[in-house]
């Protein structure tokens, strides 16, 4: 290879690294929205915000790096015999000084960045005036109080206030604080849904809480992101932020739809997806199923099957391949 | 089926699925791997068998205590299961990037190749890699003769041998777990999984877990008794320094996983209730036993590979180490703050934002001293004269590609990011960006040099760098799209995908996967063609980069005794120093017996005994496992009353074999490093240091 043929080379492939670098980073803000990079509600975008500013000083860090090696290489090739060479050269104090100390300045910077992140939008914190306040939004309305139950390979949606629960969907009205609890009765599942916040884990006979709000209307969806076998890359259901008014009348609609009581639960709680839940059930079409509640502490009752001090059979626990319905049966509420 | 076969059934070998299920592509897969281990073991035996090389792998290998036969016996170990591991990567990429509508392979096989690709990667990959380097280089360096624990040094080989072995009869006889590398419970307790799978992977895990650990007391013990005189701490190279706070990190970081791996064991084949939903058992324990492991556990990985760089940059930059003290303290600064970071791995778990924030800043503080050595190793280049041969050009990959895995590291680092992007593809692409750059190129630049010392010959240098450049290339192409993936919230481990947009990344990345494929290759080419021209790539004066360290200044390959008088060291780098001053190689007045420990066969013992043990347990064939427990005591009983004795190695041999090299010494002419990479150099070094000091 000339000099001539390799520098073209070389400017050539620059050239098609950097298109696919633009493709690739376009990609994710281009494409269908999906991901937290096209937020619907301030937790999100306090997310989305975060990951810019961390990658901004973090390049701070490592640009010098990106740009000077192969500066480096090439100037102190050894053929270049014109570039000093200093082989005893082993120590310079001003240049120690810096570099611990850009590094430290740097995570120092992010130390507190993400330290006011995480109080600020801590999973855990109810949504109240305040936290509106600093979130720059305003409360439409009263929050929604919901129960998520993690099944094997779906997430149960319990609305106990309003009486009504779904499966393969999630609706939540812009504007209103939504608190969830989550549990799990199968092993260990991990909650997210990408474009309004999250994650947290949902564990059996445990309560972890989520707080969520959108402030625009739109669709993402609730995934597990933690493996639980084979039907998990299924576990997705579509979430809607909608107006108050839909919400209402999404509300309604589910009111009308089957009872969700023990017999039923038993029935969904076997693994398999929504659709199979759906047959296992005898209800025909493909839509999310929607149920309504009569009693309201399914939530309780899931927690407290294991903390029965007799153990639970293995026939007794959903997702165990041995799992039966008869003896699947959830607990007595007062137990 | 019971005695003598426990629950195993005839249904169970997979090999015979290929006759007895119905054909497809994923039956094709999974059974026809476990022809492939059936016939390559085969293979492997007739070919010893015909070779009549049976009692040579025995005396000369297997049962030998020499920590550098040890040491390579590790790298082979390494490269056989990095075959396979490399293999089930090209599956895993093939099967997503076809995902759009179910994907070539099935739910299962998919869950079982991360699992296996996962657990095989650390724990029989890149542990064997750094133990190996480490075995080879510690005594060499500290100008040692061996261990101080020899045959513990081979029980260590055999119980990671053990975990290997486990994970390829996996292969062959049942199925393996399905929960990932990291097996959390209840999915992996027996409510939820009855079959073996996760009772391999306990075994496999548990008993080379001991192994780790056991090298991990022997290297520190070494280290810290055995340098040669005047080998001050801070006279050790980098690599040394390094290597013992990687062995600290196993010695304190093994025992949390072992203890984790039992306490499933328990739970599973005892019915215990450490980690079962009822009865309080609580699955947030083991995720802090595994992380307590887990995150030291990567820098027990790189902290080796980034001592394999230091010294790479000072060698092939003809210069001394730039700000050694920086290097030392931030090695030991990270090796004590990796314990107190590991909630990192699940900020999602519902803890309070304040113990988050804790954990979150000394993640982002841990990240300071590796920033600290980035910038030492380019002031070692800065004003060098570097050669960009192949380990530098992995030096240059490593630079380019590694700091945007420490960018995503502390983008990690972060809770309030870290809860969208925990356990999605954002992840893997983090963790392949720190452990293909950070340690497989190091692992592989370290081959490229010390490679002749241990062989007498030189890798071919052009296929050394075309496969170089196809690592990096691959690797880039394979993960860095990942990141977006993830950005786009495709969950970790998930089999298959609704929305076509990924799509151009899979195309993508399943590229990047073949020029991977075709890297592996590449390594494997290298080693054929230098095999064949070993005559002109040979090196057998010892020093054939130039070296710094003690290391260079034996023949290659160094005799079992390493040197023939332990040598006084009277600052850092002394070998380097010597040859600047014209005098390396001086004649020692005299010469004396040589002890060496003698040949045994307590590793291979250990190593059968213990895999007969970890299949029985999984299978339940308790008679095999109370023999293989009377077996490993018995030995240990027994041998206890015998007198461990050595073989001495008379002075006039020392003698004869020491002066046979210095003269060749003698009779060579010294190559500069103009003639580094063509058959002038035998390992002679005309120095480049003279030039300027
Ligand atoms: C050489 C080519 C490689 C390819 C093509 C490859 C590919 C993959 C793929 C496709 C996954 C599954 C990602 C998912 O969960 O969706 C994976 C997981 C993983 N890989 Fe690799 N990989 C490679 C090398 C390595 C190396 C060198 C290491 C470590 C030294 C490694 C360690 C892991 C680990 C720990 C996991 C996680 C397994 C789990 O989820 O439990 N890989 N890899
Ligand atoms: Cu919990
Ligand atoms: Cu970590």
């Amino acid at each position: 290879m000339t000099p001539d043929t390799r520098s073209r080379l070389a400017r050539r492939s620059a050239a098609a690294g950097l298109c696919l670098m633009t493709i690739l980073v376009a990609g994710p803000l281009a494409a269908d929205p999906s991901g937290f990079l096209h937020p619907l509600g301030p937790i999100a975008e306090i997310q989305r915000t975060e990951l810019v500013w961390a990658t901004v000083a973090v390049m701070v860090a490592i640009l010098p790096v990106l740009l000077g090696t192969p500066f480096i290489m090439w100037r102190y090739r050894r053929t270049n015999t014109k570039a000093t060479y200093r082989p005893q050269w082993h120590f310079d104090t001003w240049l120690e000084v810096g570099m611990w100390g850009l590094p430290i300045v740097i995570v120092a910077f992010l130390g507190i960045w993400l330290a006011q992140a995480t109080f600020r939008i801590d999973p855990y914190r109810t949504i109240d005036a305040k936290m509106a306040e600093e979130l720059n939004i305003e409360l439409a309305g009263p929050q929604v109080d919901m129960d998520v139950v993690g099944l094997d390979w779906k997430w149960l949606f319990l609305y106990p206030d309003q009486g009504v629960a779904s499966m393969g969907e999630m609706v939540m009205p812009v504007g209103h604080p939504v608190a969830m609890r989550l549990t799990t009765d199968t092993v260990m599942q991990a909650f997210l849904v990408p474009r309004i916040g999250g994650q947290i884990y949902a564990m059996p006979r445990m309560a972890t809480r989520l707080n969520l709000i959108a402030d625009r209307e739109g669709r993402t969806e609730a995934i597990n992101t933690q493996y639980t076998g084979l039907g998990m890359s299924g576990q997705r259901a579509e979430v809607r932020a909608v107006s108050p008014g839909a919400y209402r009348s999404w509300i309604s609609r589910a009111q009308e739809g089957p009872v969700l009581d023990d017999e039923t639960y038993a029935i969904i709680a076997q693994s398999g997806s929504v659709a199979d839940a759906r047959e296992a059930l005898g209800l025909d079409g493909t839509t999310p199923i929607l149920f309504r509640l009569e009693a309201t502490d399914i939530f309780d009752r899931v927690i407290d099957r294991y903390q029965n001090p007799e153990g639970v059979a293995r026939d007794a626990q959903p997702g165990s391949p041995t799992y039966n319905l008869s003896s699947g049966v959830l607990p007595e509420a007062d137990q | 089926m019971n005695f003598p076969f426990g629950r195993l059934e005839w249904s169970d070998l997979k090999p015979v699925h290929l006759f007895t299920h119905e054909f497809s592509i994923d039956n094709l897969v999974g059974s026809g791997a476990a022809w492939m281990v059936v016939i390559g073991a085969l293979a492997v035996a007739v070919l010893l068998t015909v070779m009549g090389r049976w009692g040579w792998l025995w005396r000369e290998w297997l049962t030998s205590v020499d920590h550098k036969k040890i040491g390579i016996m590790y790298m082979v170990l390494g490269f056989v299961m990095f075959a396979r591991g490399v293999a089930e990567g090209m599956a895993m990429r093939a099967h997503q990037t076809t995902a759009l509508n179910g994907g070539v392979l099935s739910e299962e096989h998919w869950a079982e190749l991360f699992s296996t690709h996962g657990t095989i990667m650390i724990f029989f990959v890149a542990m064997p890699f750094i133990t190996g380097f480490m075995n080879y280089l510690i005594p060499l360096q500290i100008g040692a003769r061996d261990m101080a624990f020899p045959v513990l040094n081979q029980i260590s080989l055999g119980l990671t041998a053990t975990g290997a072995a486990l994970c390829m009869i996996s292969l062959v006889v049942g199925k393996f777990q399905i929960g990932g590398w990291t097996a959390y419970p209840p999915f992996t307790g027996s409510t939820f999984d009855p079959g073996p799978g996760p009772d391999y992977w306990i075994w496999a895990i548990a008993l080379s877990g001991f192994g780790s650990m056991f090298s991990g007391l022997n290297f520190s013990v070494t280290i810290y008794k055995m340098r040669a005189p005047g080998m001050t701490y801070m006279r050790m190279p980098v690599f040394v320094w390094t290597a013992l706070c990687t062995s600290i990190l196993l010695v304190f970081a093994l025992p949390p996983l072992t203890v984790a791996a039992f306490m499933q064991a328990l739970d599973r084949t005892l019915g215990f209730h450490f980690f079962t939903n009822d009865l309080g058992g609580n699955m947030m324990n083991y995720a802090n036993l595994f992380w307590m492991f887990g995150h030291p556990e990567v820098y027990i990985l790189v902290l080796p590979a980034y001592g394999i760089f230091s010294e790479l940059t000072s060698t092939f930059a003809a210069k001394r180490l730039y700000g050694y003290t920086s290097l030392v303290l931030a090695t030991m600064s990270i090796s004590v703050i990796s314990f107190c970071v590991w909630l990192h791995h699940f900020f999602t778990m519902g803890n309070s934002a304040t113990i988050n924030v804790a954990f979150g800043i000394a993640t982002g503080i841990i990240a300071i001293p590796t920033g600290v050595k980035v910038y030492v190793w380019m002031a070692t280049l800065w004003r060098g004269r570097i050669r960009m041969t192949t380990p530098m050009i992995y030096m240059t990959g490593f630079f380019m590609l590694f700091v945007i895995g420490g960018l995503s590291g502390m983008i990690l680092a972060n809770p309030a990011i870290n809860w969208q992007v925990h356990n999605t593809q954002f992840i893997v692409a983090h963790f392949h960006n720190v452990l293909l750059p950070g340690l497989l190129f190091g692992v592989f630049a370290g081959i490229h040099i010390w490679f002749p010392k241990a062989f007498g010959f030189r890798l071919h240098e052009t296929a050394g760098q075309v496969t170089a450049i196809l690592w990096i290339v691959g690797f880039s192409l394979t993960f860095l799209p990942l990141y977006f993936v993830g950005l786009m919230g495709y969950p970790r481990r998930s089999s298959g995908f609704e929305d076509p947009a990924l799509l151009p990344y899979m195309y993508l990345t399943l590229f990047g996967a073949l020029l991977i494929g075709c890297a592996l290759l590449g390594l494997i080419a290298t080693l054929w063609i230098s095999i064949r021209q070993r005559d002109k790539l040979a090196v057998p004066l010892g020093d054939p980069w130039d070296g710094r360290t003690l290391e260079w200044a034996t023949p290659a390959p160094p005799p079992p005794w390493n040197f023939a008088v332990i040598p006084h060291i009277a600052e850092r780098d002394a070998f380097a120093r010597e040859k600047v001053d014209g005098k390396p190689f001086v004649q020692p007045p005299d010469y004396k017996d040589i002890h060496l420990p003698r040949n045994t066969s307590a590793g291979m013992i250990m190593f059968i005994a213990t895999t007969a043990f970890g299949f029985g347990v999984t299978w339940w064939m308790w008679w095999l496992v109370i023999l293989s427990v009377l077996v490993v005591v018995g030995w240990f009983f027994v041998t206890s009353f015998i007198e461990h004795d050595e073989v001495t190695i008379p002075a006039a041999e020392v003698r004869r074999h020491h002066n046979a090299w210095i003269e060749a010494i003698s009779l060579a002419t010294p190559v500069t490093r103009d003639h580094e990479t063509d058959s002038r150099n035998r390992g002679l070094a005309d120095t480049d240091m003279v030039v300027a000091s």
